[in-house]
This record gives C-alpha cells, sequence and structure tokens, in this order.
C-alpha cells in the first residue's frame, strides 16, 4: 500500500499547489471586491517568465521571483481598465486573459521544446526519512512549503490585522470605506497586483517544478478552476487549501487510474477536473445562502469615487 | 502622484461608440510596433504585411470572408446572451460539438448521396451546440451555477471528447493510424462558390443569420426584453421578464449559433474532424461581439476586423517566422483598448497631478 500511496499524497501536495498560489492571491482581490478574470493569462506570464529566465540560467528563485513581478505587472493592465477607468470587470479580465496567451506563446515560441533541470526538494536527515510522512511532508520543494506560508498568511491578515479589515470593509461596501477615509481604488490596486503576483507565481511553479519545460496553454485552464476554488471555498482561506488538495487529488488520481486497472479512455480521466470543477460548483452554490453569506458584496461592481 | 479621473458627461457621446473601435485599432497598431522592433522587424513592412498584403489578392479576399464567416455567425449568438448579461464564454466548446454531431452524419450516410444530408448536418450542427449549452444553463437556473466557470470548463471537455473520437470510434480506418476521421463524401460539404477558392455556400448562412439577429434584437418584444434584463436586471423583475427564460434563450442561441459554425468548417475548409478544428474561434468571437457594440451589422464590421487579424497573423508566420501568437496578443490588445475607448462614451477623463 505504502508504495502507492507516498507518491500519491505526494503528487496531490504537488499538482495542489499552482492553485493555492493562484487561488490565494484571487481570494485576496475578491475580498476587496475585485473579480479578476485574468487568472489564467497572468499564470501563463509567470509560467514563461520563470522558464526563460531559468532556461538562461538565472537560479529558480530569482526566476519565481521574476515571475511574481511579471504578474503583477500583468495585473495592472487589468486593474487600470477595471478600477481607474471603471469598465465591466468580466471583460477587462477576458482581455488580460486573451492578452496573456498570446504574449506568453510570444515570448515563448523561440524556447522550443527545451527544459530545466525542476527545482530541487528539500531533503532533512530525520524527518525525510519518516515512513509515509516523510517523503509527503518533509522532502517537497521549497515552493510548496511556500504556498503554504502564503496560506496561513493571507488567513492571518485578513482575518487577524487591521489592514486585513480594511481590505474585507472595501470589499463590502467601497462607498463607506471611501467616506471613512480609506483610499478605495488604491488598496483594490494592491489587491489586484498580489493576486496577479500569486498567479505568476503559480505559473512559475507549473514551468519550473510540475513540468520543468515551456508548453504553450501550459496551465491548461488551471486558471479557472483556481476562480472555481474561491467560490468553493466560500472566500476562505483555510477551505481554499483543503479544495486544492481535493483538485490536485482529482489530478493525480487520472494518472494512478490505470494502475489501479480502471479501463477509460485516457482523455475521460483527462476530463476529471473540469468535471469536477463543474460538479463541487453545483455542490456550493445550489444552497444560494451560503454564497450571499460570503460572496463580497461589491464583488465585480465598477466603483467610481464621488467627490 | 499621477491620478486618473472620471467625470461623466452630461450626455453619451454617440460618435464615439462607432469610433472607439478605430481608435482601439490605431492604438493596437501603434503599441505593437515596439514590440516589432524589438523582434528586429520594420514595423511599417510588417505592418503592412499583417494587414494589407492579405487582401491584395482575389484569393486572400475569399479567405477573408472564409475565416469571418464562423467568427461573425458565433459572435451574433454571444451577443443576444451579452446583451442579457448571460457571460457564455464556452463557445468554443459548442462549436467543438457542432462540428461533431454533423460529422458523425456525414461519415455514416456520406457515400448514400442524399440531398438532404447537408441541411441535416446543419440541424445537428446547431443542435449539438444547443445541448452542450444546455449545461451550462441548466445549472445556471436550477442551481445557480456561475455560467462563465460552467461553460469555460466544458470548453476542455468538449476538446477532450474530440480528442476521443478521431483517436478512437471515429477514426478514419484507412487513415494510417492518424487522428482524424475520414474525409467528408462531397454531398456532404458546401461547395466552392469559385473555382480555386475555399469560399463556399455556407457565408449565406451568416448573412440570413446577421438578418435574422437584426430582426430579433432590434424588432421583436423579446429581444427588447433581453436588453433590458440585461441593462437593468431589477426593473425587468419588476416588468415580469423571468429571469430563467432568458438565460435559457441566450444560451440556445449562442449554443446553435456556435454549433451551427462548427458545422460549417467541418463541412467546408476542414472537410474532415482532427483533434484540432478551431484556431480560437469561440475567444476571439467574444472580441467580435464587443467591436460590434453587441449590434449584429457591428459584429460583421467586428468579424471581418478578426478575420483580417488571423490572415495577418499567418502571413507574417509565413514570410517572417513570426510566431502566430502575435495575433492573438493584437486580439488582447484591441480589446484592451476597446474597452479604455469606451470609457470614453460616457466619461470625461482627467490626468490629474496631485
Amino acid at each position: 500500500m505504502e508504495h502507492l500511496l507516498v507518491p500519491l499524497l505526494n503528487g496531490t501536495l504537488v499538482a495542489a499547489t499552482p492553485l493555492i498560489y493562484a487561488a490565494m492571491g484571487e481570494l485576496v482581490a475578491e475580498r476587496s471586491g475585485v473579480l479578476n478574470l485574468g487568472v489564467e493569462g497572468m499564470m501563463l506570464i509567470g509560467a514563461v517568465t520563470a522558464f526563460g529566465l531559468s532556461f538562461a540560467g538565472y537560479p529558480a528563485f530569482v526566476a519565481a521571483v521574476a515571475a511574481a513581478g511579471a504578474g503583477a505587472a500583468a495585473s495592472l493592465f487589468f486593474a487600470i481598465l477595471a478600477l481607474s477607468l471603471a469598465t465591466n470587470q468580466y471583460a477587462a479580465g477576458l482581455a488580460l486573459t486573451i492578452l496573456g496567451s498570446g504574449l506568453s506563446g510570444f515570448i515563448g515560441h523561440r524556447f522550443g521544446s527545451n527544459s530545466v533541470p525542476p527545482i530541487a526538494r528539500i531533503h532533512l536527515a530525520f524527518l525525510s526519512d519518516l515512513p509515509v510522512i516523510g517523503p509527503v511532508l518533509f522532502a517537497q520543494d521549497p515552493m510548496v512549503y511556500f504556498a503554504w506560508l502564503i496560506a496561513a498568511a493571507v488567513s492571518w491578515f485578513l482575518f487577524r490585522t487591521k489592514a486585513g479589515l480594511v481590505v474585507r470593509i472595501i470589499g463590502e461596501a467601497p462607498g463607506t470605506a471611501l467616506a471613512i477615509g480609506y483610499p478605495v481604488l488604491r488598496i483594490r490596486y494592491l489587491t489586484t497586483m498580489f493576486g496577479g503576483a500569486m498567479a505568476g507565481l503559480g505559473g512559475a511553479y507549473l514551468s519550473l517544478a510540475y513540468t520543468p519545460l515551456w508548453v504553450e496553454e501550459m496551465t491548461a485552464g488551471r486558471g479557472w478552476i483556481a476562480l472555481a476554488l474561491v467560490v468553493f471555498a466560500a472566500w476562505r482561506p483555510g477551505r481554499l487549501v483543503l479544495g486544492a488538495w481535493l483538485f490536485g487529488g482529482v489530478s493525480v488520481l487520472q494518472l494512478f487510474a490505470q494502475g489501479f486497472g480502471v479501463r477509460l479512455p485516457s482523455e475521460a480521466l483527462s476530463s476529471l477536473p473540469y468535471l469536477a470543477t463543474i460538479v463541487v460548483l453545483v455542490a456550493i452554490s445550489r444552497n444560494p445562502r451560503t454564497l450571499r453569506l460570503n460572496a463580497p458584496l461589491s464583488l465585480a461592481q465598477p466603483f467610481v469615487p464621488e467627490r | 502622484m499621477i491620478r486618473i479621473q472620471l467625470e461623466p458627461r452630461a450626455e453619451p457621446v454617440r460618435f464615439m461608440r462607432l469610433g472607439a473601435p478605430i481608435l482601439a485599432l490605431v492604438l493596437t497598431v501603434i503599441v505593437s510596433a515596439p514590440f516589432l522592433l524589438a523582434l528586429g522587424l520594420n514595423p511599417i513592412s510588417t505592418l503592412r504585411i499583417f494587414f494589407i498584403e492579405p487582401l491584395s489578392s482575389p484569393n486572400g479576399i475569399s479567405e477573408w470572408l472564409l475565416k469571418a464567416s464562423p467568427l461573425i455567425l458565433i459572435a451574433l449568438g454571444l451577443t443576444v446572451g451579452f446583451r442579457a448579461s448571460v457571460w457564455n464564454i464556452g463557445a468554443e466548446g459548442m462549436y467543438t460539438i457542432g462540428a461533431i454531431c454533423a460529422a458523425w452524419l456525414a461519415l455514416h450516410f456520406g457515400s448514400a448521396g442524399h440531398v438532404w444530408l447537408l441541411p441535416a448536418m446543419m440541424l445537428f450542427g446547431a443542435l449539438g451546440g444547443m445541448a452542450w449549452a444546455a449545461i451550462p444553463a441548466f445549472l445556471k437556473t436550477k442551481a445557480n451555477t456561475n455560467e462563465i466557470l460552467v461553460s469555460l470548463m466544458l470548453n476542455y471537455v468538449a476538446a477532450l471528447i474530440l480528442s476521443y473520437l478521431v483517436n478512437g470510434p471515429m477514426q478514419d480506418p484507412d487513415g494510417q493510424n492518424y487522428p482524424q476521421t475520414a474525409s467528408f463524401d462531397p454531398t456532404a460539404m458546401f461547395s466552392p462558390l469559385f473555382d480555386g477558392m475555399r469560399l463556399n455556400g455556407s457565408i449565406f448562412i451568416t448573412i440570413a443569420a446577421v438578418a435574422a439577429t437584426w430582426l430579433f434584437l432590434e424588432r421583436s418584444f423579446i429581444g427588447y426584453k433581453l436588453t433590458v434584463s440585461g441593462a437593468a436586471p431589477t426593473a425587468a423583475g419588476y416588468a415580469g421578464f423571468r429571469q430563467s427564460r432568458l438565460i435559457w434563450l441566450s444560451l440556445m442561441v449562442s449554443g446553435a449559433s456556435a454549433g451551427l459554425a462548427g458545422m460549417m468548417e467541418a463541412a467546408g475548409p476542414l472537410g474532415q474532424l482532427t483533434p484540432v478544428i478551431s484556431p480560437g474561434y469561440g475567444f476571439a468571437a467574444i472580441i467580435v461581439a464587443f467591436v460590434g457594440r453587441l449590434s449584429p451589422i457591428g459584429v460583421v464590421f467586428g468579424g471581418l476586423l478578426l478575420s483580417l487579424l488571423y490572415l495577418g497573423g499567418e502571413a507574417v508566420q509565413m514570410s517572417l517566422n513570426v510566431p502566430a501568437s502575435l495575433a492573438r496578443s493584437f486580439q488582447g490588445m484591441l480589446l484592451f483598448f476597446l474597452l479604455a475607448a469606451d470609457v470614453l462614451i460616457l466619461h470625461r477623463v482627467r490626468i490629474v497631478r496631485r
């Protein structure tokens, strides 16, 4: 059993990591009332930036930081439209996804089918050698742990700090927040850029660790799954991590299904994460009260400050 | 500190409604120049190859209309939904399922030479797209599920179904194991309008659809209800317009049009199914709908513009070896600038220094 359990759990945590990054960033943005459908595009820009730098010989750390920067910069395209110009947020996010997909393909064209050495996993002398939990919990690469740190930090920030409270107030009632004196748009810019940076990191994880190569559209809908995860998590960081693990499990299961003797076409197994997304969305949306109680009230609504 | 400040205008500026797409195109071209320079390309000659060269021959015009046709047809359906604020971004999947359903008919009855085959394929294509669109419609109306995410997820599922079919049940038995179906019989395909060119009779379907959509949106009461419920959902509620009916209607119309577009592509330039049957028409059609100002006549111009972007992308790829994703970057930039320019319709934009 152990020879199956370890890779299964291991693969689940790894597959969940890009989702945790991207969805955690989007969660913060949505908590402030900003719905950015450009996650997929920002992830692609992060992925191509990280791969390019790693391919050019820069260390993975530099590549990941640059990917976060690139994701944040990309989110500014969205922010200028949706925040400063108060356009429809759906359309602005779609524009960013299309732009990100085009630009990343354009930049990544020269990388051909090269690959980079994957990020090294941490090995701790004693802990990593424990049975099952050793290789699963104590021998991941640093970006897996950093994702957990981000999740804990977001949870602490949103619910234990005053700044986090301000972000949530802006998401519920931007008019009131402005009247009290908080710079609504500036704070929304920051949360949007945080979302971009995290999406960039999620993309970087894909091209540096998950499959250390560049393929056009390599995110394969993970940005959209991240958006669904935020809804599934009812905008709560803890539930989001659980959701990401669930999805990680589903996407890893397809790799093991053949091993378990499941005779289904590979396409049926590959479609599992997408179908699972629909199923969880239905499950969470069926009870409108859950959504109405948790969704930030001003989500996706353009806000023009009155003076 | 520089700040962008919006001041509402007393009245919307009408010419900006039409001027915004032109302004957006000009800005896209201007912004792309440094990119091209960075690649060591001469921006002027590159843009000439991109925008002018594709249209400089009769065959180029044929290709232009051939690509514009599915874009316009899909965008017409999306326009209906977007007017009602139903955000269907799953046209790509509906297109794929429509093409599959039509292909099934073509492969089964192709050799018999029935006159009804092509009309039946059109019907199957439209029904296939509608069936696929029924999933988000059902889930939205019955379980309150977000149609954006559901319709998008279904794009991936549809692509996987197509991949399964062309590698398995629908694979050409004499095709040396290539992932593709057998070629359709000529009776299962639209015949070319002119010798040696690929433009075919299916363009008349699109022309008819433009007229039908115009009548529906601008002259029918249901079309009016759609627009009202998109612009003012609460008011529409008070007037007794049932939201769930409008959601169903929007998704059925866009499903039928995208499915029909998939059928036209399969029974036109493709003539068979392969693992990839769309260069992203489903997404490009979203931009077409916006460039077309959510009006059926405008969508025609939007479709012609986006079709030109595809052709230009192919042209620079062939003659300058620039990756085809340049065209997708242009699409994204175009939508970006269009949304920005649209702000000028209702607002005066001031840049304030403090």
